[in-house]
């Protein structure tokens, strides 16, 4: 997995390359619009992480730039700014997710790991398994055990998600985003107490839990808590 | 007033301008008087003179020379005081008659006229001037007839006179009235300028005086002092923000800098604790700092930026979704009474993000057991959102507080928020042109918001 960052903030961009080194991540990183968007176009990388404000290029221009040129690498635009317009105007731009700062690494993390997966895996899928829990997507049938479980319409989205980022971990943003479609700062943890209602369904009737809290960041669905 | 800026004034050039336009009317005017009167004088003895000299010849052709010379004696003698000058020479310009000593030497036209000096002025006579008609008759003689026109010169330099004191007095009322005006109309703007001066040096308080007279000038004055009362008046509360800004968060600053003590002096085990506690804090102010700064965007954008048209009723529907099972899980009950179909031009995010802060508090003041209820009422202009619960209810007096930032009516910090909530909504209801109203829901808050439903549905 390789990640280029463009960013001037050098305090960002070095717990930035730091924490997703500890992951075993490689992170590039450029702190000139220039000299980004060169290595950018040149380079192979999974995903792009790329500041707005950047001196010589800002981050827009080098989106629109590599957009333009065919270049498909996802990217994350990450704002000081960061309101609701400025999120419009990137996504418009090309961008493939937004972050404003200042962010939790953890928030970050999640969404470029979102981003890498997500360039594989076009094609529609009619069905998708972690461990013995099944989604039939076109009946949004679930049945895990091939015990047949009931889910409210909701709760089937928020399942369908995490099973389509299966393994990943999901933040709360994330989830809010990407199963209610608002961008929006719920105050209290809102989303917690959908999460423990599909745990419940999915997970109280079974010896192996699926459905994990990651401290701090959100949640996943894998198989099991590795060691 | 400085006379640099009075000369530097508009107002002046434009009264120096009419001013001159003034005087070369007056002028004008004045020159017309002067050459028909004058003139008027001029042809009057050169008409006596003609008559008096067609006289003559007459004379001279029916008596001869000897009729003439006798006849000017006589109308020299009915003439003592020497108005009238005569004279008739030979041919070799010796006098025979008439009361001049000598032909004179001046210059003569082609007509006939000279002007010339009748006496030079000595002790007992001023000078005297004199205008005449001459002409050659037969027989080699020669003829002058004059007026001494001393009397016509004075009456004309009266004349001269009296025209150039009018200019002059034209000239100073002029000016004067000029001066006067574009110096009063420079006081008035000076006084704005003064007050603009003392502003920009820092003294808010400043004013423009005003008179009383109602003229423009005022009206310019008191629609300056209003702008400057409403500055002064959003001054004050961007201050009154940036101190509450301060002082609320000095007090979790300091919390942070204890957590930070703390885990410096302790054993790893202690230290790590402290340090995740520490790393919570900061990201509540973060939390804090974000929704504050959230405020700030949504109030300075323009009305209908980024607007969509959303259905109220499936946002509503949304948010109470969202929050049914937060509700349920404190035993509240949780009614949403609404339909799809009610357009308004909105913000979707931000309208959500507002909705769902209302519901949020109503969840979190409302005690285990009580109601809320989330409901829309659309008449054929505005769609109203009602968030209404049982819980404690904001008394009256605090009602217009609670959407200043920081304000919490229950300041003992029990339960989780920043103060913020509120704030953000009353800048997204304005952003929409809505008005944001709480109310008795006896027992209970009812917080009203009418929103401008979509003109095309």
């Amino acid at each position: 997995m390789r990640v280029l960052l463009i960013e001037d903030d050098q305090e960002v961009a070095n717990y930035i390359s730091k924490a997703f080194d500890e992951l075993g991540v490689v992170v590039d990183h450029r702190d000139d619009g220039r000299d980004g968007l060169l290595l950018a176009s040149t380079e192979d990388y999974d995903v792009l992480v790329i500041d707005r404000m950047l001196p010589g290029l800002d981050g827009l221009g080098i989106l629109r730039t590599l957009r333009a040129n065919g270049n498909t690498t996802p990217v994350l635009i990450l704002s000081s700014l960061g309101e609701v317009d400025d999120r419009v105007e990137g996504l418009r731009a090309g961008s493939d997710d937004y972050l404003a700062k200042p962010f939790a690494f953890s928030e970050l993390h999640a969404r470029v790991e979102a981003l890498m997966r997500r360039g594989g895996s076009e094609a529609p899928v009619t069905q998708l398994q972690v461990a013995d829990l099944v989604i039939d997507v076109l009946a949004r049938r679930v049945t895990r055990a091939g015990k047949e479980i009931a889910l409210q319409p909701r709760e089937y989205r928020l399942l369908e998600y995490l099973m389509r980022h299966a393994g990943q971990v999901v933040t709360r943003t994330m989830l809010l985003e990407g199963v209610w479609d608002y961008h929006f700062d719920p105050q209290t943890n809102v989303i917690d107490v959908h999460m423990s209602r599909v745990r419940a369904k999915i997970d109280r009737e079974f010896d192996q839990p699926l459905l994990h809290t990651v401290r701090g960041a959100g949640y996943v669905l894998r198989e099991a808590e590795p060691n | 007033m400085s006379i640099r800026l009075l000369l530097r004034s508009s107002s002046l050039r434009i009264s120096l301008l009419y001013g001159v336009l003034f005087i070369a009317a007056v002028m004008i005017v004045l020159l017309f008087i002067y050459f028909t009167t004058v003139g008027y004088l001029d042809r009057q003895t050169d008409s006596d003179l003609n008559a008096d000299m067609r006289g003559l010849m007459g004379q001279f052709e029916a008596e001869g020379r000897q009729g003439l010379v006798q006849n000017i004696a006589q109308r020299v003698r009915q003439n003592p005081d020497g108005e009238v000058v005569y004279l008739l020479t030979d041919s070799e310009w010796q006098p025979l008659s008439g009361n001049l000593d000598q032909w004179p030497t001046s210059p003569i036209d082609e007509q006939g006229w000279t002007d010339f000096l009748l006496y030079e002025w000595d002790f007992e006579k001023e000078t005297r001037h004199a205008r005449a008609l001459t002409t050659s008759l037969p027989e080699g003689y020669y003829l002058l007839v004059g007026r001494d026109v001393a009397e016509r010169d004075h009456v004309q330099h009266l004349i001269l006179d009296a025209l150039l004191w009018a200019l002059a007095i034209t000239v100073v009322i002029a000016f004067g009235v000029g001066l006067l005006v574009s110096s009063r109309v420079t006081r008035r703007l000076e006084n704005m300028n003064r007050t603009a001066r003392g502003i920009m040096e820092g003294d808010l308080s400043r004013r423009v005086p005003t008179d009383g007279s109602g003229d423009d000038f005022e009206q310019v004055g008191i629609n300056f002092n209003r702008m400057l009362d409403r500055i002064q008046a959003l001054m004050t509360t961007v201050q009154q923000i940036s101190n509450n800004v301060a002082h609320d968060l000095r007090k979790p600053l300091t919390h942070l800098q204890h957590r930070l003590e703390e885990a410096r002096d302790s054993d790893p085990d202690r230290a790590r604790e402290a340090l995740e506690k520490a790393s919570h804090e900061t990201d509540e102010l973060i939390s804090t700092f974000n929704a504050l700064l959230r405020i700030a965007r949504v109030e300075a954008r323009g009305w209908r930026s980024e607007f969509t048209e959303v259905d109220l009723g499936v946002l509503l529907e949304d948010v109470g979704e969202l929050y049914e099972p937060t509700a349920s899980e404190k035993s509240q009950i949780f009614e949403v009474f609404t339909e799809k179909g009610m357009f308004v031009q909105a913000d979707r995010d931000l309208l959500f993000q507002g909705i769902a802060n209302l519901v949020d508090n109503a969840i979190k003041y409302t005690p285990a057991g009580g109601t809320i209820r989330l409901s829309s009422e659309s008449s054929s202009s505005t769609i109203l959102v009602t968030v209404s619960d049982t819980g404690p209810g904001i008394p009256t007096e605090l009602r217009e507080k609670v959407f200043q930032r920081f304000f919490r009516v229950d300041d003992s910090r029990t339960t989780p928020g920043n103060g913020l909530g509120l704030s953000l909504v009353h800048a997204i209801a304005d952003l929409h042109k809505a008005d944001i109203r709480l109310a008795d829901n006896s027992p209970g808050l009812k917080v009203e918001l009418s929103l401008e439903r979509h003109a095309d549905h």
